[in-house]
Order: C-alpha cells, then sequence, then structure tokens
C-alpha cells in the first residue's frame, strides 16, 4: 500500500513538472508579448526593452525555465506582473471562495445524480427511467454560461430571491452551486444507473432478494455501497472540469475566485498568475486523482486484496 | 440497412437528426432565406429610446442591442458553429485515431510514452487551457477550431488505445501477420476498418463537446469575433442587456442546447447500435 502511494506521487510530480514545462513554453511562444503589454500603447522600444529586461524575459528560454523551477519547489510562484504582487499570495486569498464553489456545486451534483440514477435504475426501462435519461442529456448539452444568466433573470432580477452578483452570504452560493452543479449532475446519474444496473443484475442482490430483505434495505446496503466506486473516481475527474467552469461562473455571478483572478490575467498577459493558476488546477486535478485511487480499496475491498 | 432501421426505431435519436439537418440546411441556405444581411444595422432595428426591439412581425426573433435582425445572425451564427464543430472535432479524432492506433500497435515503450503523454494532457484543466490560448493568439475561426482540437483529441486517443490494444491480440491479427503482412497493411486494412464505428460515435458526440465550448469560448470574448456572429459572442455582445432584453440570451441559447442535444442524441443512438458492448452505458 505504502509503495502504492509513494508510486502514485512520484508519477504526480512528473505530471505537474510536465504541465509546467508545456505551459511555460506554450505562453513563451504565444504572439502577446507581456512586456509589451505592461509598457502601454506609446512606449518606446527602450521603456519595453527595459521592461523585457526588469522581468528577465530578455534571457534565453531555458534559463527562464529552470529560474522558474528553482522558485517552484520552494513554493514561490514568482511575482505578478501588473499587481506586483506574490503570486501565492493572490492565489491563496482567492482560494477559499473557489473552494466554497467547488465543494457545493460537486455536493449538488453528487446528491442529484445519486438520487436521480438509483431511481432510474429500479425503474430500468420505464417512463422515470426514459426521463431522467432525457434529463440527463439536456443537462449535460446545456451551455453554462446560458443557464447562469437564465438563474440570474429569473432568481435574482425578477423574483429577487438571491443577489446578482458578489459574496459573502449563505443567499449569494445558491446559484453558482445550483449552475454548476444541476448541469453535471446528468453524468453522474448516468454513471451511477449504469453501475446500479450491473451491481442489481449480481447474483448477491439475488440472493439478498431471495433471503426476503427489504427492497429497501436491497438498495441502501447492498447496491449502493458498490455503486459508489464510479462516482469516486468520477469526482477525481470532475475536479479538472471544474476548474474551467469556475472560470465562466464566476464571471457571471461576479464571484471572487481563482477564475477571476485567471480571467484578468489572461487579459492582461499577467503570465506569473496564468502558470499559477494552471498549475494550482493541475495539482487540484493530480489531488483529486490520487484521492480517488487511494480511497478506492476503503470502499471496495477486492481492490485492497489486489 | 440494419443500422438505418434501429437508428429509425429511435424516437429520440430521430428528434436528434432532424433537428441536425434542420441546422446544417438552416446554416447553408442561410444567406438566402435570412431576411436581413446579418451586420446590417437595421433603420428601424431599435426602438427610438435605442433599445433593441422584442419578437415581432418585423423581426421575428427580435433584433440585437445595435439593431440587427436576430433570426438572421442566428442562421449565419449556425455557420460558424457547424465549422468550427466540424473541423475542430474532425482533426481532434484524427489526432486521436493516429495516436491512439500508434501506440496500441506499437505497445512496449513507443505505446507508453504516448499514452503518459495523454496521462499528461488530462491533467491539463482543459477549459482554462482552451481560454489561455484562444485569448492570447488574435482569436479567429480558425484559431479557435485549432485551441479545441488540442485540448479534444485526447479522450479519443485513449479510446482508440484500449482498442487497438484488444484487436492486436486477436486471431485474425496473429494470422495476417503469419502470412507475412506488413505493419502499413495490419494498421491500414484490418486495424482501422474495426475502429470506425469509434471514430463515427466520436465524430458526432464530439460535436456536441466542440459546439459547447466554441460557445463558451466566444462568451468570454476570446472565441470568434464580432461582427462574425456565432451563438456564443451573441450573447456576449448582448449580455449586459439581458434583463430588459432577455430575447438575445434565451434564443441563441435554445439553439446552442438543441444542436449540443441533438449531436449528443444521434452520437448516443449510434454508440449503441455500432457496439452493442456498450449499450446503456455512459
Amino acid at each position: 500500500m505504502i509503495e502504492l502511494i509513494l508510486r502514485r506521487l512520484g508519477g504526480a510530480l512528473l505530471i505537474l513538472f510536465g504541465v509546467a514545462a508545456i505551459t511555460f513554453v506554450l505562453l513563451y511562444a504565444l504572439p502577446a508579448d507581456p512586456a509589451v503589454q505592461l509598457a502601454g500603447r506609446s512606449a518606446t522600444a527602450q521603456t519595453v526593452a527595459n521592461i523585457r529586461h526588469e522581468l528577465g524575459l530578455d534571457q534565453p528560454l531555458l534559463v527562464q525555465f529552470v529560474h522558474y523551477l528553482g522558485n517552484l519547489v520552494q513554493g514561490d510562484f514568482g511575482r505578478s506582473y501588473t499587481q506586483k504582487t506574490e503570486v501565492m499570495t493572490l492565489i491563496v486569498a482567492r482560494l477559499p471562495a473557489t473552494l466554497i464553489l467547488m465543494v457545493t456545486g460537486i455536493l449538488v451534483e453528487v446528491v442529484i445524480g445519486l438520487t436521480l440514477g438509483t431511481i432510474a435504475a429500479l425503474g430500468r426501462g420505464g417512463p422515470v427511467d426514459r426521463l431522467v435519461m432525457m434529463g440527463s442529456f439536456i443537462g449535460v448539452s446545456a451551455p453554462q454560461f446560458v443557464v447562469a444568466l437564465l438563474l440570474l433573470y429569473v432568481f435574482a432580477a425578477t423574483l429577487q430571491w438571491f443577489p446578482m452578483s458578489g459574496f459573502g452570504t449563505v443567499r449569494h452560493v445558491v446559484l453558482p452551486a445550483l449552475t454548476l452543479g444541476v448541469l453535471g449532475a446528468g453524468w453522474y446519474a448516468r454513471m451511477v444507473r449504469s453501475a446500479m444496473i450491473d451491481v442489481l443484475n449480481q447474483d448477491y442482490v439475488r440472493t439478498a432478494r431471495a433471503k426476503g430483505v427489504a427492497e429497501r434495505t436491497v438498495v441502501l446496503r447492498h447496491a449502493i455501497p458498490n455503486a459508489l466506486l464510479p462516482i469516486v473516481a468520477m469526482i477525481g475527474i470532475d475536479i479538472g472540469q471544474f476548474m474551467g467552469g469556475v472560470v465562466v461562473v464566476e464571471a457571471v455571478y461576479g464571484w471572487p475566485g481563482i477564475g477571476q483572478l485567471a480571467w484578468q490575467a489572461i487579459q492582461q498577459v499577467d503570465i506569473p498568475i496564468i502558470m499559477g493558476v494552471t498549475l494550482i488546477s493541475s495539482l487540484a486535478i493530480v489531488i483529486g486523482n490520487l484521492i480517488a485511487d487511494l480511497v478506492a480499496p476503503l470502499i471496495d475491498p477486492r481492490i485492497r486484496a489486489r | 440497412m440494419r443500422i438505418a432501421r434501429e437508428f429509425l426505431r429511435r424516437p429520440t435519436a430521430v428528434f436528434g437528426l432532424i433537428v441536425v439537418l434542420l441546422v446544417v440546411i438552416g446554416a447553408v441556405v442561410a444567406p438566402w432565406v435570412a431576411p436581413y444581411a446579418p451586420d446590417e444595422q437595421l433603420f428601424d432595428g431599435l426602438t427610438l429610446e435605442g433599445a433593441p426591439i422584442g419578437p415581432d412581425a418585423a423581426f421575428l426573433l427580435g433584433t440585437d442591442t445595435l439593431g440587427r435582425d436576430l433570426l438572421t445572425r442566428l442562421l449565419f451564427g449556425a455557420r460558424t458553429s457547424l465549422i468550427i464543430g466540424v473541423v475542430a472535432n474532425g482533426t481532434a479524432v484524427a489526432i486521436g485515431l493516429g495516436v491512439g492506433m500508434l501506440a496500441g500497435y506499437l505497445r512496449g515503450p513507443a505505446g507508453n510514452a504516448l499514452m503518459r503523454f495523454t496521462d499528461l494532457m488530462m491533467a491539463f484543466p482543459a477549459l482554462l487551457l482552451a481560454i489561455v490560448l484562444a485569448a492570447l493568439f488574435h482569436p479567429s475561426l480558425w484559431i479557435v477550431a485549432m485551441v479545441i482540437a488540442m485540448v479534444n483529441w485526447v479522450q479519443v486517443a485513449r479510446i482508440v488505445y484500449t482498442e487497438t490494444r484488444g484487436l492486436v491480440e486477436r486471431d485474425f491479427i496473429l494470422a495476417e501477420r503469419s502470412l507475412g503482412a506488413g505493419h502499413g497493411r495490419i494498421i491500414f486494412r484490418h486495424i482501422l476498418p474495426h475502429l470506425m464505428p469509434t471514430a463515427i460515435v466520436w465524430g458526432t458526440l464530439g460535436i456536441a463537446t466542440t459546439v459547447l465550448l466554441e460557445a463558451t469560448l466566444s462568451f468570454l470574448g476570446v472565441g470568434v469575433q464580432p461582427p462574425e456572429p456565432s451563438w456564443g459572442n451573441i450573447i456576449f455582445e448582448s449580455q449586459s442587456f439581458f434583463t430588459s432584453a432577455p430575447w438575445l440570451v434565451v434564443f441563441p441559447g435554445i439553439a446552442i442546447l438543441l444542436t449540443a442535444l441533438s449531436f449528443n442524441l444521434v452520437g448516443d443512438a449510434l454508440r449503441d447500435i455500432l457496439d452493442p458492448t456498450q449499450r446503456g452505458r455512459m
């Protein structure tokens, strides 16, 4: 087990290194020049050159990258070009808001997905099943930003149940979390449904039923725990999807999280922040997958035995 | 024939196909059936106060904030969505097919390296990467298509890889090899045809993802640039007016949803029909 964890951690580090390298090269190779951006429109060539020198952008790519990595292993993401603050400080300040959004969003997804997926599996082939499957298709086909705008229109502008934008109270969380959660729940519902159908066809479920165990108990005690495995794996993957969705949802709801930070940085070609957010997102994805791998044996003893 | 018959037996698939056909036809005939020109700022397209006009007899779906006819812009926007959908997703499927097949066929260190690379790509926050790339290039239709292709090929590569690995072990490939067939012949005459169902399914399902991604990028202002109409940038241009002119969000939103949904429905039906082992799965 410990060997497995170590091997996984090693792989995760390698992946993060790869992500850092690719992002660095991509940002370096892009036509947008941060020095020109910072200097402004009326700057002379000399000013641009000075800024470029100041930021270390006049050094060869490899030198810059090694320098960046050296700082990175010490937990230093560099300084923002425009805000003259440590990127780490900026990210840490924005992280809680985004985490709140992610946790509530995933919670909504899991609750809706698990409930609807189970109901659909139990009524397999029936009208409820078809309705749930159709609904999940609509959910995964709906554009997040449109749903976000419509929720705002109906529940904030017209009914005034929730605030239009901002951050701070529980009422602020509801619409963004619903936007992220309801649409994503489609994938969970499909996943849970197919896992449940597999499980319900297993011999041990038939045995339990034959023993006279109540259907409720069969589903809750025997079937659902076994259908949880794909959900755990799914959450791991989902974290990655969320980091992108968060940019859109935070933009629409004016949510002061990592997504907004990244969005501003992208518009200002503030490369250290873009690098930092990309790496933090990748870290989240890697950790999500790692946790999924480590939790799997706790849920399923068969994996532990391997 | 069997495929067509099974397909027609599914009401949701038929619905999807009809909508897909309508969108395609609408995009093709847009210049002839659209009531106005897509970037024509109509003289009577705004109210006296300068606000967009809601749906009425002259403008079936209303006008936008610059007094342009929304129906016309939606029809031309369908062209943008479909071009990007087909080009971006076609590229993604082609790359995924190539990489996955090569990795699955070669196995060993080469296959391993290719798969580690896709692992790496999976750890990239895909939408964030697309936004960064689209924003920092000067965004245009083709750049957006390429950005989407770069982000989307990974999933196809993984699936193709798994399938190819299974195929390579099969007896008919072994037989072919012992008859002296070269790698090229085995790959193109024997493995590729078996992967066509997967390619067709992902070629369809992927368009849904691509249409959504293009709309999202355009909505953020880093996708297709105005005045060239795209469903995403129509909403981008009018979002600050959406409480007073909700039709400017609702109609393009419906267009995006219906198109993505229909490609999903058709793709899902094709998967069920072409690959019965996957029936009822994700």
